[in-house]
């Protein structure tokens, strides 16, 4: 990397005595591998300038040389690619925008294998075949050869710079703010607005896309305010709502989308101009500002003029030249030609001329310019040539010449030059007002489309108003400032002289119209022509949407800033329609690009999405329990002991609980309080089952159903007291479910006295299941009588564990075998887990996670929403008709469980699977057939739901939903799988235990 | 009657502390939590067994003895009580008028975030307006922080308290330390 201290300050193009930087400090940078020195406060285009470099990328499609356009945000051609190290490698940086920092590494993109020598040049020659349209018709034919050929082709070749391969190892941050004026632009309408909005105390934001304040003070060298010179005025200015609290300055911060209710989004670049940004600070922050008022002093963006090889190296636009010379002490060139339509030209000529830049001549297509400028411009001796017109550029890699022609035609004359300047006059930024949903009204008499309807509280102030002069702007900015805080102030900034702009034309220039074959172009980044413009009208293109479309004119990452409205105008002028009927394109966010980072901002890595822990976690972690995802929750899958894999630690834990006891985390099981004197009224409306008479102190299985009858959810229920249930969900249903019973409560059934309270996270749930489970609780609980006739299967007792911690103790089963699932308040989980723990490796426990769970559910036939469900079961097709209340007159479903389709023979119904040999398992979600003989396809009379190997039993078992399941009991039906037919037959799904004695003790 | 627990109670967050930018992220410490449902007319009683008048405005909330009571709908709020022999739950079990009072002491978390930064740490994730006018100190609501539901309670100008659910706390205290180096 190039470093400060061994650079000469290299200032072949700084002009001494211009600009702002004098004295700044010298640092290094490299484009393409060159070393070379600019100064700080340079941006990369500047610093490039000043060391004479014009050619810094080809175009996207002819992949002509091109040099920078602009010396701001809207710059279409110099793309350059920065690389910090090996991860940070940001492709498409505007050079006009990325500011210098010492050790700059920049190079140029789209060219192979040498910037100056570029193979894909070619194009350029052959460029008929590149006309509008041609991805459309070129490569339609032979119909396969698209995907295989032209597209990968295509792929490589198009594009502009190469996004990095490593991930992003910088930060980014988001803040929310709100405020009472929001102020784009800090220009001297916004500075105004400011000025006049921050005397009143109310909370201000004003943010601007440039390092500093100033907007078009930057190069305006006749502006004067307060008895200072433009930008020292506007620096001043900022320095003051710096100093106030109710005032945010944001610069280097771009407002890229203006949305609904006010709401504009902002982004900041923090770092990116540091040599060495620290890793902890973001690179750029997402600013969501939602705003009472915004005041958009958005400015201006000077065009181009349209004329064949208006593209090459060295062809800028006025104010760019200007900029360079004004701010930052570069002259562009030192024989320099100006073509313009209107008067902004002629500043920057007498600015460059008195600078000692030779200026070359003015080429004016108006017939008699006359203005103080232009006689200012002529008595410094600048040739003026009005009613001509530039028809033409030479020079391959810079531009070497400019041929002027009378506008009628005539002789041509070829002038020598090193840079062209042009202007064809002013467009007003209306995107964010467009974007606002803002109505933009064609100006005739000015060429302009400007604010007209707007649909937010907003107002533009300034030159993306229409204002024409720098007193018209800072009135307009004051104004609105006062009228966004309803106040008047008095101190309102006094122009003492400044610029004025306004006038020009749209459309191609003389000497570039429709009789010519020229390279005119309307978009550099898209690289399309007045010639592929007119093109797309010929081929029936009536619309400017479609034209936009079949020439992509606008459509590259600089969205048209400074072609839209030339497009437009040749349009118009083939269709022989005025402007505004044949339309404009829609503004869409972003302005400029915008990086995923600051979308993401802070929602990666660990912050991508939670992750839930239950109060056990840690211990599971110590015990080398393997986890899976459910949902947001990490829950222990299995715990394996040294020397196993899955399958030898989930056989030992189910063998485990089945023969001593296995404690289980339960905790991540949905949990809600249900309270109020209407609370079994509410129960008996939202699950299938009868609750009215179901004793304080019991718990009843309880199905939830859809209105359409299909199961939605189920679970335990204790009921705690007369007007108390503590209701359990799946785990992943909780939220929804939670939902769908508040939705019931507030529309449907308002009139209960009922409330709804998530208690998920309140109880950390410890399952212990198990023919010893009961021995291993009896020693720690305190107050509750756990015997088999105290406290039977089905039941809830309320009291304390392990010395006073309180617990709703549930008598409860998922296995088959006696079980208790003790609920403690979150934070004592992990220490009441591991006191049972203690207790239970006297009786060999294990720790037993969700797979076995789920395998020795299985083994008794219990099913599991989600999985033996798909969203179009039934209680009835589950088996499950005895949880219907059966004299129930009504509950969520009922209705829907009457459908003919739902009663209809042949549903699919669950039934169990053996198959004919023991050791083969079934994959879970396997077709199942009945003639394994017919032609394929097959027709599928069900599918494999679930399916383990179950220690216990010795063999596979299997759950599956099977047409008319139920009366195929004993049948044998077939598993067609990639390497043969699996034989099963249809069983009861109950594959241990059928009897159900072990429940009981 | 107090818990006499002697069995270890391990909370959420244990451990954690940060002070990032000026700006101290600080585990809340235990505190008995009730959701607390009623009609506005039983809002009398009530109040009087809590001690404090139950606020009626949205976004707001009440405060004596260090007992809150926060407005999170109009007819929900939220008691909050971090005093060691305080037990809202049984202050409200006498209470006849309809409501239900249901036990969230260990459902929620509290991390205190404060220091001059402190609205634009928590800004970095929640959209609510934290000016001083617009959320002065007592102000409470119910609104996100990142892709979690929060709490929000400014208890001094610079001082916040965010009560989100146990198993989000990791996830809310490691947005608030990474919110913070970004301020």
């Amino acid at each position: 990397m190039a470093t400060t201290t061994t650079k000469r300050f290299a200032a072949t193009h700084r002009v001494a005595g211009k600009g702002r930087l004098a004295g700044s400090a010298a640092l290094g940078f490299t484009f393409d591998g060159q070393t070379y020195a600019g100064v700080q406060g340079d941006t990369l285009a500047s610093a490039l300038l000043a060391n004479g470099v014009h050619l810094v990328g080809r175009s996207f499609k002819y992949h002509r040389p091109r040099g920078f356009l602009s010396a701001g945000p809207e710059e279409p051609n110099a793309l350059v690619g920065i690389h910090r190290d090996a991860a940070r490698k940001t492709p498409n940086v505007r050079a006009t925008v990325q500011e210098l920092y010492d050790g700059l590494t920049a190079v140029s993109q789209n060219r192979w294998p040498s910037l100056a020598y570029d193979v894909g040049a070619v194009n350029n020659i052959g460029s008929p075949m590149f006309s509008a349209g041609f991805y459309y018709k070129t490569f339609m034919w032979p119909k396969d050869a698209w995907a295989k050929i032209y597209e990968p082709r295509i792929r490589e070749a198009a594009g502009l710079g190469v996004a990095p391969e490593r991930p992003d190892p910088d930060t980014y941050a988001q803040r929310f703010a709100h405020c009472d004026v929001l102020i784009v632009g800090a220009g001297p309408s916004g500075l105004a607005a400011a000025l006049a909005a921050a005397e009143s105390g109310q909370r201000v934001i004003l943010c601007d896309e440039q390092p500093d304040v100033g907007g078009a003070l930057r190069y305006e060298s006749g502006a004067s305010i307060e008895g200072q010179d433009g930008w020292t005025w506007a620096q001043a200015a900022a320095a003051s709502l710096l100093a106030r609290d109710n005032v945010r300055v944001l610069t280097r911060t771009t407002a890229f989308g203006y949305y609904a209710q006010n709401m504009v989004g902002l982004v900041e670049r923090v770092t990116e101009h540091l040599a060495h940004p620290d890793l902890t600070t973001p690179r750029e922050r997402l600013w969501q500002v939602r705003a009472k008022k915004v005041i958009l002093a958005a400015g201006a963006i000077e065009r181009h003029m349209v004329f064949a090889d208006n593209d090459r190296p060295g062809i800028m636009l006025v104010s760019a030249a200007r900029t360079y010379l004004n701010h930052y002490g570069v002259a562009v060139g030192r024989n320099v030609g100006v073509f313009t339509a209107n008067d902004s030209a002629y500043p920057a000529a007498i600015d460059l001329k008195k600078a000692g830049v030779n200026i070359a001549a003015i080429v004016d297509i108006r017939d008699n310019p006359s203005s103080a400028l232009v006689e200012e411009a002529r008595s410094l001796g600048i040739e003026i040539n009005a009613g001509r017109t530039v028809t033409g550029t030479d020079g391959r890699l810079r531009v070497s010449s400019m041929t002027v022609q009378a506008k009628s035609g005539g002789p041509a004359r070829k002038v020598p030059i090193d840079a062209l300047l042009m202007s064809s006059g002013w467009t007003p930024s209306v995107h964010l007002f467009s974007q606002s949903r803002g109505k933009v009204a064609f100006d005739e008499p000015t060429l302009r489309f400007l604010p007209g309807i707007y649909a937010q509280d907003c107002i533009s102030v300034g030159a993306c108003n229409g204002a024409d002069s720098l007193d018209a702007t800072v009135d307009e900015g004051f104004a609105a400032g006062e009228k966004a805080v309803r106040a008047t102030i008095s101190a309102k900034p006094k122009v003492d002289k400044g610029e004025t702009w306004g006038g020009g034309m749209l459309g191609a220039s003389p000497g570039s119209g429709p009789e010519q074959i020229v390279k005119a172009f309307v978009d550099f980044q898209n690289d399309v022509t007045a010639k592929d413009i007119r093109q797309a009208v010929r081929e029936g293109m009536r619309s400017i949407e479609h034209v936009k479309r079949f020439t992509t004119n606008g459509m590259a990452t600089d969205q048209g800033k400074t072609s839209n409205l030339h497009g437009l105008a040749i349009a118009a002028e083939v269709l022989d329609k005025p402007i505004p009927a044949v339309g404009l394109t829609t503004f869409r966010a972003p302005y400029t690009p915008v990086t995923f980072g600051s979308i993401v901002n802070h929602a990666k890595g660990e912050l991508f999405d939670p992750t839930r822990r239950t109060p056990m976690h840690g211990w599971e972690e110590q015990q080398g329990a393997v986890f899976e995802d459910v949902g947001q929750w990490k829950r222990a899958w299995y715990y394996p002991r040294k020397g196993e894999d899955m399958h030898a630690a989930v056989n030992r834990e189910c063998k485990t609980v089945r023969t001593s006891a296995g404690i289980f985390d339960a905790s991540t099981l949905g949990k809600i309080e249900i309270v109020g004197p209407d609370a079994a009224k509410f129960m008996e409306l939202l699950y299938t089952n009868p609750w009215a008479k179901l004793e304080a102190g019991r718990c009843r299985y309880g199905i939830m159903l859809r209105e359409d009858g299909f199961i939605y959810d189920d679970g335990v229920v204790g009921r705690l007291s007369d007007h108390r249930f503590h209701v359990t969900t799946t785990t992943g249903g909780a939220p929804r479910v939670m939902h769908h019973m508040e939705d019931y409560l507030q529309t449907e059934f308002p009139h209960l006295d009922v409330w709804l309270t998530s208690i998920t996270e309140q109880w950390a749930v410890i399952a212990v299941q198990g023919p010893k489970s009961r021995d291993i609780l009896q020693s720690l609980v305190d107050n509750i009588d756990i015997s088999d006739a105290a406290m039977p299967h089905m039941s809830v007792r309320e009291g304390t564990i392990c010395g006073g911690v309180p617990t709703r103790l549930f008598r409860m089963s998922f296995t088959g075998e006696r079980g208790f699932e003790v609920n403690v308040p979150a934070d004592y989980g992990r220490a009441v887990w591991e006191a049972i723990w203690e207790e239970g490796k006297k009786h060999d426990v294990c720790a037993y996670g969700t797979e076995a769970m789920h395998v020795l559910r299985a083994e008794k036939g219990y099913i599991i929403v989600g999985q033996d469900t798909d969203g179009t079961v039934t209680p009835g097709d589950a088996g499950l008709d005895w949880a219907i209340g059966k004299k129930k007159s009504d509950f969520v479903g009922i209705r829907g469980l009457t459908r003919p389709d739902l009663v209809a023979p042949g549903r699919r119904q669950l039934v169990g699977l053996r198959t004919k040999d023991p050791k083969t398992v079934l994959e879970e979600g396997a077709q199942i057939v009945d003639d394994p003989k017919q032609p394929i396809p097959m027709k599928m009379i069900g599918f494999v739901t679930s399916s383990y190997w179950s220690e216990n039993c010795g063999r596979s078992i299997a759950m599956g939903l099977v047409e008319g399941g139920f009366g195929r009991m004993g049948e044998t039906l077939h598993v067609p799988m990639p390497d043969g037919v699996i034989e099963v037959e249809v069983c009861k799904p109950l594959f241990f235990d059928e009897k159900g004695e072990r429940l009981n003790g | 009657m107090v818990e006499a627990i002697t069995v270890k109670r391990r909370g959420a967050l244990d451990h954690r502390l940060e002070t990032i930018n000026g700006v101290s992220l600080q585990p809340a410490k235990p505190a008995r939590r009730v959701s607390l449902r009623a009609e506005p007319d039983g809002l009398a009683p009530l109040s009087k067994a809590l001690g404090l008048d139950l606020p009626t405005k949205p976004k707001t909330s009440a405060l004596a003895d260090g007992r809150s009571a926060l407005w999170l709908g109009p007819d929900e709020w939220l008691v909050i009580d971090e005093s060691e022999d305080a037990e809202p739950l049984k202050d409200l079990a006498e209470v006849t008028v309809l409501h239900s009072a249901v036990d969230i002491s260990h459902r929620n978390v509290a991390i205190i975030v404060s220091g001059s930064k402190a609205a634009d740490v928590i800004n970095a994730g929640c959209p609510q307006d934290l000016g001083l006018q617009a959320f002065p100190v007592g102000a409470c609501s119910r609104t996100v922080l990142g892709k979690i539901e929060i709490v929000l309670l400014r208890t001094a100008p610079d001082t916040f308290r965010v009560e989100c659910w146990r198993s989000f706390a990791d996830y809310a205290f490691s947005y608030l330390s990474d919110a913070a180096r970004g301020v």
